[in-house]
C-alpha cells in the first residue's frame, strides 16, 4: 500500500456503470515524512476521506477487495485515513 | 517476494472493515547488500514483525492470502521474518 495526500476530487458524468456513485479523488503519493513523491493518481474513496487528508491507498487488483468495489474496474482504492506515522531510523 | 527492513508503522482509525485489527508497517525494500532499494511502502503484518527487523514480503493480490478466507484490501503483506541470509562470495 502507499501513503498519499488527497489534493482534489474528480467528477465524471459519463463513466463505467459500475463506477456510478463512487467518489473519485486525485491523490499524490508521499513518503513517510510527508514529502511528495511525484506521481499522481485517481483513487476511489471507500472511507469518506477529504481533501488535505493523508490516506492509505491499495493498488492493483487488490483494490477490488475494498468495501463495495467487487468486480469494479478500479486499480486504486482509498482504504484508510492515516492518523499517525511513526518512523524509526 | 522481496527483502525489506521494517522502518516504522502507521495508525489509521478510520479504515476498511476488513483492515480492522491488522498491523500496518512501513517497509524499506533492501538489496541483498542491505542498501535501500526504492521507495518505502506500507504492508500488513500477519507475522508479528517489529521495527528494525528484516523481513520478506509479497506484493499484489497474493498479499491477502495469509488472511484466507477473509479478503482484506491489501497489496503488500509480510510473509516471513528473516533470521539471516547468505550470499555466494563470488556471485
Amino acid at each position: 500500500m502507499l501513503l498519499a495526500k488527497i489534493i482534489g476530487t474528480v467528477v465524471a458524468t459519463r463513466k463505467d456503470p459500475r463506477l456510478v456513485s463512487s467518489k473519485l479523488m486525485v491523490a499524490r503519493s508521499i513518503d513517510p515524512r510527508g514529502k511528495p513523491e511525484g506521481n499522481y493518481l485517481v483513487a476511489v474513496d471507500t472511507v469518506d476521506a477529504g481533501v488535505g487528508e493523508t490516506v492509505l491507498i491499495v493498488s492493483g487488483s487488490s483494490a477490488r477487495m475494498a468495501a463495495g468495489l467487487k468486480d469494479c474496474p478500479v486499480d486504486a482504492a482509498i482504504v484508510g485515513i492515516i492518523d499517525e506515522i511513526e518512523m524509526n531510523e | 517476494m522481496q527483502l525489506a527492513r521494517v522502518v516504522g508503522d502507521v495508525v489509521a482509525t478510520r479504515k476498511d472493515g476488513n483492515l480492522v485489527g491488522l498491523k500496518l508497517l512501513i517497509l524499506q525494500p533492501l538489496t541483498p547488500e542491505r542498501e535501500s532499494a526504492g521507495r518505502t511502502l506500507i504492508a500488513v503484518d500477519p507475522m508479528g514483525a517489529g521495527v528494525g527487523e528484516e523481513v520478506f514480503f509479497v506484493r499484489g493480490r497474493e498479499a491477502s492470502f495469509p488472511f484466507y478466507p477473509a479478503e482484506p484490501p491489501v497489496d503488500a503483506s509480510i510473509v516471513g521474518i528473516v533470521d539471516h541470509w547468505d550470499l555466494d562470495a563470488d556471485r
